[in-house]
C-alpha cells in the first residue's frame, strides 16, 4: 500500500493519498518520477491529501515540491508533521 | 503506442463552415438578462430547444462590452450548436450577434422585444425554434479525423491529488494529441502564479513568450490592485486548502501538469477570441471554473477535460465537461459526477500512459455521442466574464 506520494527525490513534503492515516502510522511513499519507495512514520493525524514533512525545516526555510520552490515555512515543522497553511505560506501576494 | 494515432477517426457533425462538432444542440440565446424569460418559454414550447440565460448584457461599455459581444457570438458559433435563435431587448445588438453567428453559414434569427412585448416575441421565436429543432433532428454525424477535434482543459476544486493524479493525466493526454495536430487549450492564468517560469520555457518562441508575459502580468496587476490579504481562501480556495493545498506555488506546479511534458505552447488568446492555427493554445482567463469553460466555447472548442480533485460539479450548455478524479474519497462518495477514475495512479496500479489512455477513451466515447456526467445531471453553467462593473 502507497500511504504518500512525492514527485522529485529533492522535495521536502509529500502528498498523503490515503485515508486514515494517524499519529504513529508507519507509512511507505512512492518517488513518482524516480519509481523508488521511502519510509516516513506520521507525528500527527493527516488527513488525505494533505502533507507530510519530510525533513525538519526553520521559520524562513523554502519548502520544496515537484523539486521547485512552493513557498516558505512560518513555523517549525519536523519530519512527519502535518505540513500545511498553518506552517507554510506563499511567498508571492 | 497509444489508444489514439494519426488514423484515428470519431463521428462528428460537420458544419456549413467546414467545423466539426460533437453535439447538436438548438440553442435559444438571450442578449441580455430582459430576454432571459422569454428564452426559457421558448425553451419550453419546442422540445429540444435550449435556453441560456445569463444575468448581463446592459449598459456595459468598452472592452467589457466587446468581451460580452465576442462570448455571445462565440458561444453561438461553436460548431456544436446547430442552430441559433437570439432573443434581446431591442434590435441594434440583437442583430449584431445574431450577424456574428451568421457568418459561419448555420440557421440563425434574432428577435427584439421592444414593440412587440413577450408573448409576441415568444410566438416568433418559438416558430423559428421548431423550424431549427426538426432541421437539426435529421443532421447526421460522419467520419472526421481526430486532428479536427478541438480540446480545452481547465481542473476545479483541485487538492494536491491533481498535481500528483489527474492533471499529470491530462497532461500524458495533451501530449499524444498534439503530436496529432489537434487544436487544444489552456488557461486560468492567475493560477500558474509560481510556474510562470515554467509556462515560458515552454513556450515555442519569444513571440508567444512576449504575449503570455504580456497576459500573465496584466492578471497580475489586477490582483495587487484589489487584493487585501494574500489571497488565501480565494486563490487557493476553500476547497482546494480544505483538500491540502497550501499555497498558489504548490497549486500552480499541479495545475501546469496538465500540459504535459512534450507540449509546447504555441500561441496566446485573449479571454474567447479564436485560435488560428494548431496547436496548444494558452488563454487569459480566470480560474473560475464555470467562467473559463465557458470562454473555451466561446473560443470554439469542442470537448472539454476537467481534472478535479475535491469535486467540482460544473458542466456547460454547450461544451460537453469530462470529469477525471484520482481522489478516492471524492471517486466513492461524489460517484455519479466523475467520468474516469485515476486513482490506480496514486497507488502505482496503472501507469501514467495507461491513465492518459482511458481519459483518451473517455473523450473519443463523449466525441462519438456518450452523455458526460455533468449533461446527464443537468448541469448548464454559462457564466460571462465581467472586466468591471457597468456605467
Amino acid at each position: 500500500m502507497i500511504h504518500f506520494v512525492l514527485h522529485d527525490a529533492k522535495d521536502t513534503v509529500a502528498v498523503v493519498v490515503v485515508e486514515g492515516v494517524t499519529a504513529g502510522t508507519d507509512m511507505t511513499g512512492w518517488i513518482m518520477d524516480e519509481d523508488k519507495t521511502i519510509n516516513v512514520q506520521a507525528k500527527q493525524d493527516i488527513p488525505i491529501g494533505h502533507k507530510v514533512a519530510l525533513k525538519d525545516m526553520a521559520v524562513g526555510d523554502t519548502v520544496i515540491k515537484y523539486g521547485i520552490d512552493m513557498g516558505k515555512v512560518v513555523a517549525g515543522i519536523t519530519v512527519g508533521q502535518h505540513a500545511h497553511v498553518h506552517n507554510i505560506k506563499t511567498k508571492r501576494w | 503506442m497509444s489508444v489514439i494515432d494519426k488514423n484515428t477517426t470519431f463521428l462528428g457533425y460537420r458544419r456549413e463552415n467546414g467545423r466539426v462538432g460533437i453535439r447538436n444542440h438548438v440553442i435559444i440565446l438571450p442578449l441580455d438578462d430582459l430576454s432571459n424569460a422569454a428564452a426559457e418559454a421558448v425553451a419550453h414550447n419546442i422540445k429540444g430547444a435550449m435556453a441560456i440565460p445569463h444575468p448581463y448584457g446592459r449598459l456595459q461599455f468598452g472592452a467589457d462590452l466587446e468581451l460580452h459581444f465576442r462570448t455571445l457570438i462565440g458561444a453561438g458559433c461553436n460548431p456544436n450548436v446547430a442552430a441559433v435563435v437570439v432573443i434581446g431587448i431591442e434590435d441594434g445588438w440583437t442583430q449584431k450577434v445574431v450577424d456574428g453567428i451568421k457568418s459561419t453559414g448555420k440557421p440563425v434569427v434574432g428577435y427584439g422585444i421592444e414593440l412587440h412585448g413577450d408573448h409576441d416575441t415568444i410566438l416568433r421565436a418559438s416558430k423559428s425554434a421548431k423550424q431549427y429543432v426538426q432541421w437539426a433532428s435529421e443532421k447526421q454525424r460522419e467520419e472526421c479525423p481526430i486532428s479536427e477535434l478541438w480540446v480545452s482543459t481547465k481542473c476545479g476544486e483541485s487538492d494536491t491529488t491533481s498535481g500528483c493524479g489527474s492533471n499529470p493525466t491530462v497532461g500524458n493526454a495533451f501530449d499524444k494529441l498534439h503530436a496529432l495536430g489537434t487544436y487544444l487549450c489552456f488557461g486560468e492564468t492567475t493560477e500558474l502564479t509560481g510556474g510562470e517560469h515554467i509556462v515560458l520555457e515552454r513556450c515555442a518562441n519569444d513571440d508567444v513568450r512576449k504575449k503570455f508575459q504580456f497576459m500573465f502580468d496584466r492578471y497580475q496587476d489586477v490582483i495587487n490592485r484589489h487584493k487585501t490579504s494574500d489571497l488565501s481562501d480565494s486563490q487557493p480556495t476553500k476547497g482546494n486548502i480544505a483538500g491540502g493545498l497550501t499555497t498558489i506555488e504548490e497549486k500552480a506546479l499541479g495545475n501546469i501538469q496538465k500540459i504535459g511534458k512534450k507540449c509546447t505552447v504555441d500561441g496566446v488568446i485573449d479571454k474567447a477570441e479564436m485560435p488560428t492555427h494548431p496547436g496548444l493554445w494558452f488563454m487569459d482567463s480566470s480560474s473560475a471554473a464555470a467562467e473559463m469553460v465557458t470562454l473555451c466555447a466561446a473560443s470554439g472548442y469542442v470537448a472539454h477535460l476537467f481534472p478535479t480533485g475535491q469535486g467540482n460539479v460544473i458542466g456547460n450548455p454547450i461544451l460537453p465537461v469530462i470529469k477525471i478524479c484520482a481522489n478516492p474519497r471524492t471517486v466513492r462518495t461524489m460517484s455519479e459526477h466523475i467520468d474516469v477514475d485515476t486513482t490506480g495512479l496514486l497507488q502505482r496500479e496503472i501507469t501514467l500512459d495507461q491513465a492518459g489512455d482511458k481519459l483518451l477513451e473517455c473523450m473519443l466515447r463523449t466525441a462519438n455521442g456518450r452523455l458526460t456526467a455533468a449533461e446527464a445531471l443537468g448541469h448548464r453553467e454559462f457564466v460571462l466574464t465581467r472586466l468591471y462593473e457597468s456605467a
